[in-house]
């Protein structure tokens, strides 16, 4: 059976965590663009950057905005109806992280226009996420793996039975 | 001012897109035109085809509508024993990917009794829209 279910699936979370974080996501982005490039967007894309990093990098429960919802959030509503498997949201952060990333460096070397369209497209995603629970980066996957071709995707995979 | 004009953009095409594809996910389409020349079979899907129809389920590891497509299609094919569903991941199976020209996860194919591609899915599946489109190949087999 080629099922892509690994042998050790990862602890199941509450969906509604990622949805609320993309939309905290959303308003520092919006802010950001509005800001415009300078000191306040810059410190405001540090902080975006560094809670994509997290919730990338070292995983959802490290995800700051995630925190909050677990501490704040979560305790006022009722349990979730059902729970999902965390390694779609994290790859949706490492998506966010790359779009951050794009965002501060042309905010640095002072590339306006490519700041603009980086925090767009970043928005644009988190709002997706957020309103209607889409994940624009997992549609993008199967492309960008099919224009990378087998090998990486082999080296790269992490399920490699 | 440029900032806000991004933003508003942004907003407008998020929900634009997120419409579009609210309403476009799911739905049933017919084969493609090259479909008919593709036969898929247990050699290149690791698993028996049903005896009637069969549904061939891409996936990938980051994709939450998969489990959803998962569950419903588990749950369609249970009753029906000439009806199977076989699933595949994407990621191991570029070739088959490329072969079908599969752009996302979740995609199904539904096949008919000889393995050719008689509808395609596109996004999470809906049940009535499954059920019908199982009915029509259905129907066709037995005519």
């Amino acid at each position: 059976m080629s099922s892509p279910q690994p042998t050790v699936a990862p602890k199941p979370i509450d969906p509604r965590g990622p949805r609320f974080g993309a939309a905290i996501t959303s308003v520092v982005l919006a802010v950001i663009l509005i800001l415009g490039p300078g000191l306040p967007a810059l410190i405001l894309l540090i902080i975006q950057t560094i809670a994509f990093g997290l919730g990338s990098l070292v995983g959802l429960a490290a995800q700051p905005y995630g925190l909050v919802y677990k501490s704040l959030v979560r305790p006022r509503l009722n349990p979730p109806s059902e729970l999902e498997d965390p390694r779609p949201p994290r790859f949706a952060q490492t998506v966010g992280l790359i779009f951050a990333l794009a965002s501060l460096i042309s905010l640095v070397a002072q590339f306006a226009v490519l700041f603009y369209i980086a925090v767009g497209f970043a928005l644009v995603a988190a709002l997706l996420n957020s309103v209607f629970n889409y994940c624009l980066g997992c549609e993008l996957y199967l492309l960008g793996r099919r224009a990378l071709g087998r090998p990486l995707a082999r080296i790269v995979s992490a399920n490699p039975n | 001012m440029t900032g806000l004009y991004v933003a508003a953009i942004a907003v407008a095409v998020s929900i634009a897109f997120g419409l579009y594809r609210a309403l476009t996910d799911g739905r049933i389409r017919g084969a493609r035109r090259r479909d008919g020349d593709v036969r898929l079979g247990a050699e290149q899907l690791g698993q028996e085809l049903g005896s009637s129809a069969t549904f061939v389920q891409f996936s990938s590891e980051v994709c939450a509508p998969c489990r959803t497509a998962r569950r419903l299609l588990t749950d369609v094919v249970k009753d029906a024993p000439a009806v199977a569903h076989i699933e595949v991941d994407a990621e191991t199976r570029l070739d088959l990917v490329e072969q079908l020209n599969i752009t996302r996860t979740p995609t199904v194919v539904l096949l008919d009794e000889h393995g050719v591609i008689r509808h395609r899915i596109v996004g999470a599946p809906r049940k009535p829209e499954l059920l019908d489109a199982l009915h029509e190949v259905l129907t066709r087999t037995a005519a």
